[in-house]
């Protein structure tokens, strides 16, 4: 026969003081895992939501990011009336773009540099980004110093509100507008008009990269292997989320630390459960000796004592939980190592997350509870009724 | 006061259990502090070698993507504290594959005065002479060379990727000195390949000639550039440096908040260890007045324990944190080879350490040394 669950739960009441700091250890912990859980979930959903699984990314060989490579006209000119390239009013949906990053201070802290992107376009690359608007201001004209801002810089970096002008290649451009594309990775970037910045940024008629828009998957792949065949161009083809799961990459030594940090901590916690559990057993030793003779089996004080640290640890988790939810929807930067540019995101907590941490929890407080569990279980009657 | 650590200590032995359970709690979480120290150390070296201090670099002010002309050099030479000036461009590339163990810093360079600019790296006349004597010769740190196993004379090829140029190297020689992950080649030789670049340099750097002339010569620099159309942003090293770390993120308020995490979670634990103890003992604490022990022994007694629990904790926690640092710093190289516990974090830990033990056992300490006799001999616990 089981003991009823009240009991413990009126045990944990009892010792409210006790009860409440073993689960702030456990809950602090799990914050630790959630917090930077949720920030590698920003980053990553950030980057999945960039990329469309028709988009193809165009390179020079070798090379890993789009700072880093060179596409010339010619090359574009091949690719441009390749039949597998989707048609958009009549116009072949490829975009030869042109990026570079320009160093600018955080608002209010100046010393603080990073690099952003800043990225020239077409306005067919613009449309190739459907989920692109315009929510403050209005777009670059072709033809004039003019860029449009990403909604993740808005407001942050020195020269990032409407109205005002960052300087690159040979002078100040104006910021005209604010622009947003879903939650994706674009929103840290600049965009303006390439063949002027291009143009601006001494590049000649060459460009950093192509995106370009297949019919469908199989074109998609047939232009894989077209691309990477063709000795001429020297380019190389990647899926747009090929490229950007890539810079996950970024993450990794975040998420590394994290778990080991969670990890330690979380044997710190066991230990400090541990510690609670004896207590509690110590204190109720002539109770566990009045459960045994009412015919309780070793099995049911076992068992009991089990339920009870999992109860301790699952608030404890819940509590974590409640802790790291201020942080859902909190915009953080990390420097992106394969593009050499700042990356915006915003943290995610989701259930998923919260699930694993509420897990976590219980795994604590199994491993808090079990050695105390059995001390107490492998009591004599007698001795716990002597004990006092 | 003897008698008194020796009461401590009695007491420390008595559960012996939960003694070992908020020892070894404690030294964890030390060890976790004391390793966000070592990453938090990895990233802001305190410690400026002579040599860096004696280094400026300039680079564009829009970025470092953006080149700027050669003919600065003999401009820059001509500012009063500059002693030599080389042009330095960042090559980039791939040796073999992306894979990080492949990556090393390439540079293009003046070869004739790159080592007058880096004097802290020591290599022999003869192979600095065949380096300097081949176009096609690179010079590799020797941590580099140990690493991939480079050999004096042996041949390899780099893939471009900023610049359009697989470039094909003989390895003349081998440098040796502290954070010698780079490897140096022939200005010329890129140019060579790419006239397109136009004489269009990444960066100068500059060797000052004392490192009280640093902010004179980067201001006469900047400053003569100014409404240039490529105008220039001197630093020295170490700013240049810690720019690049600033690019990663906020890497202080991100290690600053999981220590504060830890340290609470420290805190608790410990107040309630703490707490636990001084609850079971309350009849004795009247005890202890009865037979005329002052108040104030009593709050020590609670204090010192939880203090001496902290400590002990702290040197468990430091101990581990070096052991780990070493065993893992011989595994790595480059950057990640900084990483170690520095000097400073060593007493920070044990003010941590000492921080959670005081504040952890004030409350209770306390509560005990108030309790009045009657009530603590009443106490049924």
């Amino acid at each position: 026969m089981a003991i009823p669950i009240s009991y413990n739960v009126r045990n944990l009441k009892v010792r409210k003081g006790t009860t409440l700091m073993t689960a702030l250890g456990i809950a602090l912990t799990v914050a630790v895992l959630l917090g930077i859980g949720s920030l590698v979930e920003g980053l990553r959903s950030s980057l999945r939501v960039t990329a469309d699984p028709l988009h193809l990314i165009v390179m020079r060989q070798g090379s890993t990011a789009e700072l880093v490579s060179i596409v010339d006209r010619e090359s574009f000119d091949v690719l441009r009336f390749d039949e597998g390239i989707e048609q958009l009013d009549g116009e072949p949906m490829i975009s030869h773009e042109v990026v570079s990053v320009v160093n600018l201070g955080l608002r209010g802290d100046t010393q603080n540099v990073s690099n952003i992107s800043v990225r020239g376009l077409s306005p067919i690359g613009v449309r190739m980004r459907q989920a692109a608007e315009i929510v403050e201001g209005r777009w670059f004209e072709a033809g004039k110093r003019e860029v449009v801002v990403g909604k993740g810089l808005h407001g942050k970096r020195e020269g990032t509100l409407v109205g005002e002008t960052i300087k690159f290649g040979r002078g100040d451009w104006e910021v005209v507008g604010v622009f947003e594309v879903g939650r994706s990775a674009f929103n840290s970037e600049f965009w303006t008009d390439g063949n002027f910045a291009a143009a601006d940024l001494g590049r000649g008629s060459t460009r950093s990269s192509i995106l370009l828009r297949a019919k469908d998957e199989a074109a998609a792949a047939a232009l894989i292997n077209r691309v990477g065949d063709d000795q001429r161009l020297g380019l190389e083809a990647e899926r747009e989320s090929d490229y950007y799961a890539k810079q996950m990459t970024t993450a990794q030594p975040v998420q590394s630390l994290g778990v080991f940090v969670a990890i330690i901590m979380a044997v710190g916690s066991c230990f400090a459960a541990m510690n609670t559990m004896f207590a509690a057993i110590a204190n109720r030793a002539k109770e566990i000796g009045v459960l045994r003779l009412l015919g309780f089996s070793r099995f049911s004080i076992l068992s009991s004592f089990m339920l009870e640290s999992l109860l301790l640890s699952l608030f404890g988790g819940a509590l974590g939980c409640l802790l790291v939810l201020p942080l859902n929807g909190l915009e953080g930067r990390i420097g992106n190592f394969a593009t050499f540019a700042e990356s915006t995101f915003q943290f995610q907590i989701t259930p998923l997350y919260c699930g694993i941490g509420i897990a976590f929890a219980a795994i604590m407080g199994v491993f808090g509870g079990l050695v105390p569990s059995v001390v107490a279980a492998r009591r004599q009657v007698l001795e716990s009724l002597a004990d006092a | 006061m003897a008698n008194h650590i020796l009461l401590i200590l009695k007491n420390l032995r008595r559960n012996k259990r939960r003694s070992v359970l908020t020892l070894l709690s404690t030294g964890i979480s030390v060890f976790l502090i004391g390793s966000l120290i070592s990453v938090y150390g990895m990233f802001y070296r305190d410690e400026v070698r002579d040599e860096a201090a004696l280094r400026l670099i300039t680079r564009h002010k829009v970025s470092l993507t953006q080149a700027l002309p050669y003919y600065y050099r003999a401009k820059i030479q001509a500012v009063d504290g500059a002693e030599v000036v080389v042009p330095m461009n960042w090559f980039g590339g791939t040796y073999i594959d992306q894979r990080p163990e492949h990556m090393f810093a390439r540079f293009a360079v003046d070869p004739e005065q790159v080592f007058d600019i880096y004097s802290e790296y020591q290599l022999r006349p003869e192979q600095l002479e065949a380096f300097q004597r081949d176009r096609q010769g690179l010079a590799v740190g020797k941590s580099v060379a140990d690493k991939l196993g480079f050999r004096i004379g042996q041949r390899i090829t780099l893939k471009g990727d900023i610049y359009p140029f697989d470039p094909e190297f003989t390895i003349r020689a081998i440098f040796e000195g502290p954070d010698d992950f780079q490897s140096f080649f022939h200005f010329k030789y890129l140019e060579e390949a790419l006239p397109e670049l136009g004489g269009m340099v990444g960066v100068f750097a500059i060797r000052l000639r004392s490192p009280d002339d640093a902010s004179r010569v980067a201001l006469a620099v900047d400053e003569m550039f100014r409404n240039s159309p490529e105008p220039t942003k001197t630093e020295t090293e170490a700013a240049f440096q810690l720019a690049f770390i600033n690019q990663i993120g906020n890497i202080k308020l991100f290690l600053l908040s999981i220590a504060s995490a830890i340290m609470f979670t420290m805190l608790m634990v410990s107040a309630n260890t703490v707490a636990m103890s001084v609850r079971e003992r309350t009849q004795e604490i009247g005890v202890l007045k009865t037979l005329g022990f002052p108040s104030r022994s009593v709050l020590g007694l609670v204090l010192g324990e939880a203090t001496l629990i902290a400590i002990l904790g702290g040197l468990l926690g430091v101990l581990l944190t070096v052991g780990v640092t070493a065993a893992m710093s011989g595994v790595m190289v480059g950057f990640f080879a900084g990483f170690r516990l520095p000097a400073w974090g060593v007493p920070v830990c044990f003010a941590i350490a000492l921080v959670v033990g005081l504040g952890s056992s004030a409350v209770p300490a306390a509560v005990a040394a108030r309790t009045r006799i009657v009530d603590a001999l009443r106490h049924t616990g």
